[in-house]
């Protein structure tokens, strides 16, 4: 048998063996001792040519139903953003994604370059001195965040938001664990974190306080006013923010974060069922060498250009092993090249537009479900683009209901928050239109 | 080529954009109504500003200045950089996979969890294990996740074990991880022959020991053939082996993990299993235990109850979520696709390649370059510099010089126990013509360093950027622009 991937025929293999001195394949495994040898072959299907190959994944693809064909209002931490078609030209450039990690900077100067700019672009949209070259995702970017803040402090209790994404602080609990450090769940009132019930929780031992913002619930935090409390006990603030969000709302460094995070899906990367996504992580400068993850910085090369290299790589588990702040080596670049090119494809103007028109689709979903009878607003503050509502029955059999008419229905507040029973959490992108906003107010209504 | 590709801000100009966004079709609303003022952007962020035409050429002309696989040979060690198949860049973007919630209702999925379910069970297989979570997205994530599952297995026993067992010639990312589960890092010394000195392990092996991380083959290319005796002493001292996959393109349908007497395995789908490494990820690097653990993996997951696929939350002896949701699903598609086009005779074949490969560069270079060991080699070999160092040559100047033949360099002084290291992994996607040029300029510098050594210290001569001043940069960080 033959594999297109494996360009030897017998005769170079018979010519290879030769020049090494080796009768057979099998005598090049001689160390392997004869009782570990498998000798029954591996239990897997049998190869698939490429038309075959085609139609198995086309017929897996098949049988989920994608949000082609429906409306989505889900979002609860992935979103249907519209994606623009320059980003998959500019990724599928194989010079980008058929590369490794950028250790030989003089052939790597394009997607150095690149990250560069990447973390730039962070920087601006966050209001931060630095960002990192990208981490696996929201949930483990807050994860090293709050490890990053207890580093640089020596303390070890982190203070999560309850109206977090629930999954985030999750992450955290299993780092934190085997690490010792602490964890304390801030409580909320009114879909926002409860600034009295924060103040208590914060004490000497308190390394950072992780609010998100907008908050699982879509609501806008007063971050500024966290960041006073917080920083008045001495302890950093962990801003985690929605990127799309901060067209519109006030970069968190201008809020007083120390440390912004979150989760960079929405900048022109696919929901591809929860990943490849994209963890940012930005500090201030003071904390810049503690930064986990790659970094590139900008220098000179020997005949006196500018040129990237990765820096600051003391801090990495490559140099420094058991005294690094983390293990992470392949972090997810492509990603961060993917919302490099988002921004750039959007710029000053668009990056502002799409947080406005996402704000205003919201806010007239909002009012359309709201005026239905039976479908309460559960919170009354500020909120970006996701809202809860109150339903007279469980949203589980309002979206299966949904589903039959090609719509994606929102999140179930009911499973992670005890006490928002029948609540649904409804998200609207820019993508969505008024007429799609429309029928799910008019199928909704029909079955309220 | 140009000397220099301005950045993206530049180029910028006023007024430009390269997304025709639209106006939206709802009725305006009041902002400064519904949000309160201070929490609104102030000044907007300054995002440059290209048209699509800008914004094309300014990427394109980046790719110019870099190297992938597709560009040419990329023998870097412990890496695995081998082809990967058109094929799969196109399934994974099949809308049903791309355009996919991932909170949808799982009924609503059953094509991705199908997917995702076998792909654990041909994992299993291929590693002898007796089941695989997907979630972990990279390599060091799943040896986090591998560390996490083997403490909760020893606190559910009672047992308070606190030292890792690390050999001196393990990736970095070993005693990192290590460190961020909360244990200590215990160095064990390699023999003589680059194998685990047995004697060193029995010291180290202890009722404090809650782990051995170990490769195999090692980092050298060896394969460590008293791996069963290894399994002993650190089983006897209660103690559970954990397996970096880093290597396993060595020994797919050959041998496995599983049978050596591992418990724990982590795989790189990035390395063995084809996927494009994207410049440093998205990886993915799912985790594969044996019976005795499969209780603490990570939720959620992905169950089969003989008719529907679903997700499983309800495992109460679990450590947790280490994702936010399941893993890298895109890399997991590619990677699925690359066992079902291989099948199980191809993915033998895939090892019987990487290692012929790998012991034809060793073999044709051993004459020129100082092997630091006697035998063959696996899916890669370790070369020094030794034999130019009195020349002033050293590894980092052949790696440069290099980069003047269109070759990628091999990795570098790693492993950290071979001093002037070159270690090169050819990977089974090239072919004899490839590794002979890669030869045949790997002899010529060799030769060169006795004649021309300066040649080789000024390298490299023909890329877009010359050697660059990396303790200027550490030194003083530029790591954004500022207009």
């Amino acid at each position: 048998m033959a594999w297109s991937y494996l360009p030897h025929n017998e005769a170079d293999r018979r010519a290879m063996l030769d020049a090494i001195g080796a009768a057979s394949a099998e005598q090049l495994f001689a160390d392997v001792p004869a009782d570990l040898r498998l000798t029954g072959g591996l239990n897997l299907p049998p190869a698939l040519s490429e038309p075959e190959l085609t139609n198995h994944l086309g017929a897996l693809a098949k049988i989920n139903a994608d949000l082609r064909n429906m409306s989505c209002f889900l979002g609860a931490g992935a979103y249907d953003h519209y994606i623009p078609s320059v980003i998959d030209h500019v990724i599928r450039r194989s010079e980008f994604y058929t590369a490794y990690t950028q250790y030989q900077p003089e052939i790597s100067q394009g997607y150095l370059q690149a990250l560069w700019e990447y973390q730039s672009m962070i920087c601006e949209i966050t209001g931060m001195e630095a960002a990192n070259a990208s981490l696996y995702d929201g949930g483990t970017a807050v994860a090293e965040a709050a490890m990053l803040a207890c580093a640089a402090s020596g303390k070890k209790t982190v203070v999560m938001a309850q109206a977090g994404h629930p999954h985030y602080r999750e992450i955290f609990q299993t780092y934190a664990r085997d690490k010792d450090l602490e964890f304390r769940l801030a409580p909320y009132g009114d879909g926002l974190t409860d600034l009295t019930g924060l103040r208590e929780l914060i004490d000497d031992s308190t390394a950072a306080v992780a609010i998100q913002s907008p908050n699982f619930f879509g609501c806008i935090e007063d971050l500024k006013g966290i960041a006073e409390i917080a920083h008045a006990r001495g302890a950093y603030l962990i801003a985690v923010v929605d990127p799309v969000s901060l067209g519109l709302l006030e970069a968190p460094g201008a809020l007083g974060a120390d440390i912004v995070v979150g989760e960079g899906q929405g900048l022109g990367i696919p929901l591809s069922f929860g990943g490849p996504y994209l963890g940012f992580l930005a500090t201030t400068e003071k904390l810049m060498r503690k930064m986990p993850g790659r970094i590139v910085g900008q220098t000179t090369d020997n005949r006196g250009n500018r040129g990237f290299v990765l820096t600051l790589q003391a801090r990495e588990q490559h140099i420094r092993r058991d005294k690094a702040t983390s293990n992470i080596c392949s972090n997810e670049a492509l990603c961060a090249l993917m919302a490099a090119v988002y921004l750039s494809a959007l710029g000053r103007e668009g990056f502002r537009e799409v947080a406005a028109q996402s704000f205003r689709k919201a806010h007239y979903a909002y009012r359309a479900l709201t005026s239905l009878p039976g479908c309460e607003p559960v919170f009354s503050g500020p909120f970006f683009k996701e809202f809860a509502v109150r339903l007279p029955s469980p949203p589980a059999e309002i979206n299966k209901k949904l589903r039959r008419v090609g719509i994606l229905g929102g999140f179930d507040l009911g499973g992670p928050y005890p006490g928002l029973e029948n609540c649904m959490l409804i998200c609207v992108t820019e993508k969505r239109t008024k007429g799609e906003i429309d029928r799910l107010a008019s199928e909704m209504g029909a079955m309220l | 080529m140009k000397e220099n590709q301005p950045t993206i801000f530049e180029i910028s100009k006023p007024g430009r954009f390269a997304l025709d966004l639209g106006k939206g079709d709802v009725p305006a609303c009041d902002l400064e109504t519904l949000v309160p003022a201070h929490l609104l952007r102030a000044k907007p962020a300054e995002l440059p500003e290209v048209s699509q035409p800008d914004l094309m050429r300014h990427y394109t002309a980046l790719s110019t200045r870099n190297f992938g696989v597709d560009s040419g040979f990329y023998p870097l060690g412990s890496c695995t950089m081998k082809y990967n198949p058109k094929v799969n860049e196109d399934v994974c973007r099949y809308p049903g996979f791309t355009d996919l919630h991932p909170l949808q209702d799982p009924e609503s999925a059953q094509g991705a969890l199908e997917l995702l379910y076998n792909m654990a069970q041909h994992l299993a297989e291929l590693a002898g294990m007796d089941a695989v979570t997907l979630q972990p997205a990279a390599g060091a994530h799943g040896e986090l996740t591998g560390l996490k599952i083997i403490k909760a297995y020893h606190r559910s026993r009672g047992e308070t074990r606190t030292k890792v067992i690390v050999p001196d010639s393990a990736h970095g990312t070993n005693p990192a991880t290590a460190t961020v589960c909360g244990l200590e890092t215990v160095g064990v010394k390699s023999a003589g022959d680059g194998l685990v000195c047995l004697e060193a392990l029995k010291a180290a092996a202890g009722p404090d020991t809650a782990a051995l991380m170990l490769t195999n083959p090692n980092t050298l290319g060896l394969f460590e053939k008293n791996i069963r005796e290894i399994a002993e002493i650190i089983h006897d001292a209660g103690g559970l082996l954990y397996y970096d996959g880093a290597n396993m393109n060595a020994i797919m349908g050959l041998a496995r993990p599983g049978d050596m007497g591992f418990d724990v395995v982590h795989l790189n789908l990035h390395k063995t299993f084809a996927t494009p490494h994207g410049g440093g990820g998205p990886g993915s690097g799912p985790v594969g235990v044996k019976k005795p653990l499969i209780p603490f993996l990570p939720v959620p997951v992905p169950s089969f109850d003989g008719q529907k696929y679903g997700l499983d939350y309800d495992r109460p002896s679990s450590i947790g979520r280490i994702h936010s949701f399941y893993g890298n699903f895109g890399v997991i598609v590619r990677a699925y696709a690359y066992i079902r086009a291989m099948g199980p005779e191809g993915l033998r074949q895939v090892s019987e390649d990487a290692v012929l490969n790998a012991n034809y560069c060793l073999s044709r270079l051993r004459e020129d370059y100082h092997a630091p060991f006697a035998g063959n080699c696996l899916h890669e070999c370790v070369l020094t510099a030794r034999n130019q160092k009195p020349f002033g040559v050293k590894a980092l100047d052949i790696a440069k010089r290099l980069l003047d033949y269109g070759y990628h360099p091999p990795t570098i002084y790693f492993p950290l126990i071979v001093e002037e290291a070159l270690m090169i992994e050819p990977t089974e996607t090239e072919s004899k013509e490839t590794l002979d040029g890669f030869i045949r300029a790997m002899r010529e510098i060799a030769a060169e360093a006795g004649t021309d050594a300066a040649r080789i210290l000024s390298a490299p001569h023909s890329t877009v950027a010359g050697r660059l001043d990396e303790t200027a940069a550490a030194r003083k960080p530029v790591v954004r622009w500022k207009p």
